[in-house]
Formats: structure tokens, C-alpha cells, sequence
């Protein structure tokens, strides 16, 4: 790919300066190395410093550059800037107060998230080398224990954008499926009266909004009908 | 009181319970549509007497029972999820159960008249 001119619709909120967002048309010529939209809003980042957004590792594992791609929830670093129709239209996740230009205040999605107890809980005594798991078990913890916290999925959910302070939303139930299904723990009993609860785990209508975004391929639908599963095994 | 309190722990119940009315309704509807559709001629004596069956009245009452539960777990959801004032959410809740409860007695006095 050779230079070439993208354009993009950014949402802009400055508190300090702004009486309310808007949408700012702006486009950037793009290097041949260019090639995920992080790039392009580095370049931008360079023509227009007042741009705000958040990144780190640029390459999918640090979660922070989450944000509205046309639409769509995505991490800007592992989505390719050609694919995308132009003008490419970027806002901040939704649902979620929004800080400054693209960068949102997670505060309450990570309150889900500790609200769940994402550790493990063992009493024992630790013993003198890891605790081990059989290669079935283990096998269990595929699809929980990668999920990167990018809030992708959460702020995809209308049920996390009516009640984010009641209902978990689908990244706090997969890492809250990832200690249920771990046989190192033992704090399951606990865990399903705390999701037991018509607002905590069953807001999720099962509309799936965060398995088509999860930028890491996972199932939290999937997740989560298996700790309603376990709920019903242990009911009946 | 500034905190947000969660932890009903009614959430099992109603989901499992709005899965067997929806289950229990999809039944009825088959088991209705061959019953009608098998009617000898479609008249009012006709209808009536389908209804007047022991066994059908019984299967009809508990399919009206099966959408006014199913109906009381829904509506419930849609006041939870977009009524905010717990005041205002409770009346709704009440008002909810009152006329589904209403419905239901009147949907038993409409079968038991046949």
C-alpha cells in the first residue's frame, strides 16, 4: 500500500473548552507502514496534539485503545484502517462517561469487575509447588482466562448501558464463569448466590451485542448461560 | 442511603420460570390449533363445546396462568430496566401484579361459565 489520504469523523468533547461533543472532520495522509487504524490516529495524534485517546501495547493485549469504529466496538490497534468505509466515524465507547475526546471513565465497568472477586479463593495451605489441575480441567479455563478487560463487550450491552451500577455486564460474568469453572477454587457456592440476583446476571437477554465485538474472539453469552447452567444444577 | 443494594436472590426462579410458561405456551398453541383446526364445523355451539371439555378447560386455564406469569416476569424486566426512582418502580410492579391478577380470575370466571 502506497501513501494515501483517510478520512475520519471524530467525536471531540474537551470539558475545559467544549459546551457540548461534536464531530470533527479531519483527514491524515497515511505512510506505507500504516497499517491498523492506530497508526492513522498516531498520525493525527501528530497534526492535532488536542486528540485524545488511550493506548499502550499497539497490538491487541493491553485493552486500552477500545473505542466506537463506525459503529462498531473495536481496539483500534488490531483493526486494519483500509478495511474500514470512510469517512471513518470514531467515538468513545458508548454508555460509559466520556473524559475527554475518546477516552471514557471506566470507573464503573471495573467496580463490576472487582465486584465479582476475579482471584482465586483457596484455603488450603499453599502447597510446595503450583496447584495442579488435570489437562481436562485446565481445558475448561480456554475462551475465560484471556479476556483483556478492553470493555469492548460491556458497552455494546443495553443491559450494562441501563443498569451498569446493578448489572455486571458480560466482561465482569466471563471472568466471573472463568474462577466458577476453575476446580482450584472454592468459592463457587459464594460466587452463584452472588450472581443469584434478577439484576446482577440475568439482565443478559442473550442479544450476543458482545460476542459479534470482543476483539479476542471470546463467548461471554456462552459463559454466562453456563453459569446460569451451574445455578440450575445446584437448584434442582 | 447512597449505596446501591444488589443481591435478591429471586433471579433463578423467574428465569427458569418464564422459560417452562414460554415452553408450556408453545404446546398449548399446537395442541390448540389441531383442536380447532378438527372442529366439525366452526360455530358458536361448536367453540363453546371445546372449551366446555374438562381436560382442554384445565389445559386452557393453565396456558392463560402460563402468559400472565410469563407476562408478569417481562413487564417486571422492562420497569428494572428503565424505571430509575425505586418508588415509581414499585408502584409499577404493583400495578403489573394487580391487573395480570385481575386478568387471571376473569380468564377462570370466562372458562367455568362454559
Amino acid at each position: 500500500m502506497t501513501k494515501r489520504t483517510v478520512q475520519f469523523k471524530i467525536y471531540r468533547y474537551d470539558p475545559d473548552k467544549d459546551e457540548k461533543p461534536y464531530l470533527q472532520d479531519i483527514s491524515v495522509e497515511l505512510e506505507q507502514s500504516d497499517k491498523k487504524l492506530l497508526d492513522a490516529l498516531v498520525r493525527l495524534k501528530a497534526k492535532d496534539d488536542t486528540l485524545s485517546f488511550r493506548r499502550s501495547c499497539r497490538e491487541g493485549v493491553c485493552g486500552s485503545d477500545a473505542m466506537n469504529i463506525n459503529g462498531k466496538n473495536g481496539l483500534a490497534c488490531l483493526t486494519d484502517v483500509d478495511s474500514l468505509p470512510q469517512p471513518i466515524v470514531l467515538r468513545p465507547l458508548p454508555g460509559l462517561p466520556v473524559i475527554r475526546d475518546l477516552i471514557v471513565d471506566m470507573t464503573q465497568f471495573f467496580k463490576q469487575y472487582h465486584s465479582i472477586k476475579p482471584y482465586l479463593v483457596n484455603n488450603d495451605p499453599p502447597p510446595e509447588r503450583e496447584r495442579l489441575q488435570t489437562p481436562d480441567d485446565r481445558e475448561e479455563l480456554n475462551g475465560l482466562y484471556e479476556c483483556i478487560l478492553c470493555a469492548c463487550c460491556s458497552t455494546s450491552c443495553p443491559s450494562f448501558w441501563w443498569n451498569p451500577d446493578k448489572f455486571v455486564g458480560p466482561a465482569g460474568l466471563l471472568a466471573a464463569y472463568r474462577f466458577i469453572a476453575d476446580t482450584r477454587d472454592q468459592a463457587t457456592n459464594e460466587r452463584l448466590d452472588n450472581l443469584e440476583d434478577p439484576y446482577r446476571l440475568f439482565r443478559c437477554h442473550t442479544i450476543m451485542n458482545c460476542v459479534d465485538v470482543c476483539p479476542k474472539g471470546l463467548n461471554p453469552t456462552r459463559a454466562i448461560g453456563k453459569i446460569k447452567d451451574a445455578m440450575v444444577r445446584r437448584a434442582v | 442511603m447512597n449505596r446501591k443494594i444488589v443481591g435478591a436472590h429471586y433471579g433463578l426462579k423467574d428465569w427458569i420460570a418464564q422459560r417452562a410458561t414460554a415452553v408450556y405456551m408453545a404446546l398449548y398453541t399446537v395442541v390448540f390449533a389441531i383442536c380447532a383446526l378438527t372442529l366439525p364445523e366452526l360455530s358458536h355451539e361448536a367453540w363453546s363445546g371445546l372449551f366446555a371439555n374438562g381436560p382442554f378447560k384445565f389445559l386452557s386455564f393453565l396456558f392463560f396462568l402460563s402468559v400472565f406469569y410469563h407476562a408478569w416476569i417481562g413487564v417486571r424486566d422492562i420497569w428494572m430496566d428503565y424505571v430509575k426512582p425505586d418508588g415509581l418502580r414499585l408502584a409499577l410492579h404493583l400495578v403489573t401484579l394487580f391487573l395480570l391478577i385481575g386478568y387471571a380470575g376473569w380468564a377462570a370466571q370466562i372458562l367455568w361459565r362454559l
